[in-house]
């Protein structure tokens, strides 16, 4: 272990005390478990990340990995039950949210963190226009007359690039396309000005051309706004563009952290080979796409050891005995997995 | 929208002519003289009779009968009882009684099954919703004869809050227990609607949306919330108001108010066709119209429907 390079921090973003750290949000080793009738299933046991002002962190993981429920606990809309938080911190300028009163997090959420959903037929509500829902915002949080709600609206619609903003103001969710309806979804997000954004897989609903118009208007706002962009998804092909950083998921920990070229050019995790692998190329057209071997683990019942280790081609007995912490390895980068140092310099 | 207004007052026209019908050869068939005792211990003389007779054409088919109604009908002409009394006389005052009655139990029934509902949809499992399931379960199953006369005999005789009779002037006060024992049943159905749509749409994303928004819980639940559970609450209100008129029967006579279910028993037991058939033809009138009201009233509350 001696060639793992240990910086000042040996977690990014955690500091153990809770004091403030200057972080704009930080998760620290939260635990979530979900309480159901046939047993309880351990979702995060342990997840910590962070993002600051202006940067984009990408969360990725398979579905199950919890990288969503990790989005609806700091959103503070996470299902109670069956979900309950039993461990760790959601740091917001250094305050622990989960130690807030209801009223002090309701305050936060759309100003200070705002999230935007996946499917966003869903997420509006269908009895409201569009432009009410944006300029309920205004007139509920900034107490803003009807009139002046409406113009700041119609504003934010013609922000994120709605045409005649003005006469789709007064339209139902259901009247618009699905491009145009997350494109509101955006517009209501960012209506309080948040200084952080989480999107939660904002693309999956989409056809894949307007995949590309969504992702970049997202990165856009986050350039002009300079927010903290936590980006959710399971597509390692939308994030290489947008993020920085890139936190990968696998059964409810964070087992690889790094910034893109890194994460790309040499993985530090056999998961995110992996996941690295399965991308489809078009040089290799016609063969068989590769694909991680097995499942994901049970969460009811997390097998001992790294939980990726009965899916590992690399796994030894060692993997089998003892959980991986999320070292450093490297520069500004962490992996959770015994080999770590190995994987960062082979050739 | 026009035309769909229009079609739907055009369906009218057939279900009116086939209850109406209906209706009329119900009691024509009734077995029975409707001079039975009229004319006390004697048997009537000939000459009334015939006079009778004549006057209400009893020695024609129904096919006449019904004809002539339905022509008196459109003129305006409810026709008149054996006593020669107006029947729109009779509808004149019975029916406004009987509307009263019906629309203080919709508001109770609305006013205190909505709340019910919402609460417990909020909260299912806790103190409130085990009452409240209980409770309704009790008023649903019980008659409301049961309910009418234990409440009257509570209330009324034993601990003497209520007058145990409605007087004639129909005040509102007088109306809040008959009210009640008319809406029970409806109201613990209302309760049970709302309970279940609010619990479902509840864990919606759109609420989810809401909250994540930072609005305030009231204005989750009032706006976001109330809005998109209230479509079956609305259905079984509206259809209620014809329902609650109708079967107002029992509940008038425990109270002994004077409506249209005392107006029309009476009708029943003497044959009076003109008259029973005019109640009702005003009853499914008020179950049509407030069906057409429902319906419109769909589209207000939610967007998505559109009737072309």
């Amino acid at each position: 272990m001696s060639d793992i390079l240990v910086t000042e921090q040996s977690k990014p973003g955690a500091d153990g005390s809770g004091r403030p750290s200057g972080r704009l949000l930080e998760v620290e080793d939260l635990r979530v478990e979900f309480r159901t009738r046939d047993g309880v299933a351990k979702v995060i046991n342990g997840v910590t990340y962070h993002v600051d002002a202006g940067e984009t962190l990408a969360v990725l993981g398979e579905s199950g990995s919890g990288k969503s429920v990790t989005a609806q606990t700091i959103m503070g809309i996470l299902d109670t039950p069956p979900g309950f938080v039993t461990g760790g911190q959601v740091r917001f300028h250094g305050k622990d949210m989960l130690a807030m009163s209801a009223e002090e997090r309701r305050r936060i959420r759309g100003e200070g963190i705002a999230m935007v959903f996946q499917d966003a037929l869903s997420a509006l509500n269908p009895v409201f226009t569009v432009g009410f829902q944006i300029a309920e915002q205004f007139r509920v949080r900034r107490g803003l007359s009807r009139a002046d709600a409406k113009k700041r609206a119609i504003e934010m619609l013609d922000q994120v690039k709605i045409p005649n903003a003005k006469g789709r103001f007064s339209n139902y969710p259901h009247q618009f396309s699905g491009g145009m309806r997350q494109r509101a979804m955006i517009a209501m997000s960012l209506a309080l000005d948040p200084e952080v954004l989480i999107a939660d897989e904002p693309t999956t609903a989409l056809d894949v051309t307007v995949q590309a118009q969504i992702m970049d208007l997202l990165a856009e706002m986050q350039r002009e706004r300079q927010m903290g962009l936590i980006l959710i998804t399971h597509d390692l092909g939308v994030v290489a563009d947008v993020a920085d950083r890139i936190a990968v998921m696998y059964a409810g920990r964070i087992v690889e952290e790094a910034n893109v070229y890194d994460l790309y050019a040499k993985p530090a995790h056999p998961y995110t080979i992996g996941l690295i692998d399965s991308i489809p190329r078009m040089d290799e057209k016609g063969q068989q796409l590769r694909t991680i071997k097995g499942l994901p683990p049970n969460l009811m019942n997390i097998p001992p050891g790294c939980p990726f280790n009965p899916r590992c081609p690399m796994a030894q007995p060692v993997c089998r005995e003892k959980v991986p912490p999320l070292l450093q390895v490297g520069v500004s980068r962490a992996s959770a997995c015994h080999f770590a140092e190995e994987l960062v310099n082979r050739d | 929208m026009g035309r769909y207004l229009l079609r739907r007052l055009l369906q009218l026209v057939p279900v009116f002519i086939g209850t109406t019908f209906l209706i009329y050869w119900l009691v024509w068939s009734v077995p029975g003289d409707p001079f039975a005792g009229k004319c006390g211990d004697r048997r009537c003389p000939d000459a009334y009779i015939n006079f009778m007779t004549e006057k209400y054409q009893l020695d024609e088919s129904i096919w006449v009968q019904y004809a002539t109604y339905m022509k008196n009908l459109f003129q305006g002409d409810f026709g008149s009882t054996w006593n020669n009394r107006e029947v729109a006389d009779i509808i004149a005052t019975a029916y406004p009684n009987t509307l009263k009655l019906a629309l203080v139990a919709l508001l109770i029934e609305a006013v205190i099954g909505l709340s019910a509902g919402v609460l417990t949809g909020l909260r299912r499992g806790g103190f409130l919703d085990n009452l409240v399931l209980v409770s309704t379960l009790f008023l649903i199953a019980l008659p409301v004869f049961v309910v009418g006369f234990v409440l009257q005999w509570l209330l009324g005789v034993k601990w003497g809050i209520i007058n145990p009779t409605v007087s004639n002037e129909m005040r509102l006060s007088e109306l809040i227990v008959p009210g009640f024992v008319l809406g029970s049943a409806s109201m613990a159905y209302v309760a049970r609607v709302a309970r279940t749509s609010i619990a479902e749409n509840r864990r919606a994303d759109y609420v989810r949306t809401a909250i994540a928004k930072g609005l305030p819980m009231r204005r989750v639940v009032g706006v976001h919330l109330l809005r998109n559970s209230l479509i079956p609450v609305v259905t079984l209100l509206g259809t209620d108001l014809g329902a609650l008129m109708g079967g107002a029967i029992v509940t008038e006579g425990i109270f002994s108010i004077n409506g249209i279910g005392r107006a029309v028993l009476r009708a029943i037991v003497t044959k009076e066709s003109a008259t029973v058939v005019s109640i009702v033809v005003v009853l499914v009138l008020v179950y049509l119209l407030m069906n057409l009201v429902v319906d419109l009233l769909y589209a207000a509350l939610d967007p998505r429907i559109r009737y072309e």
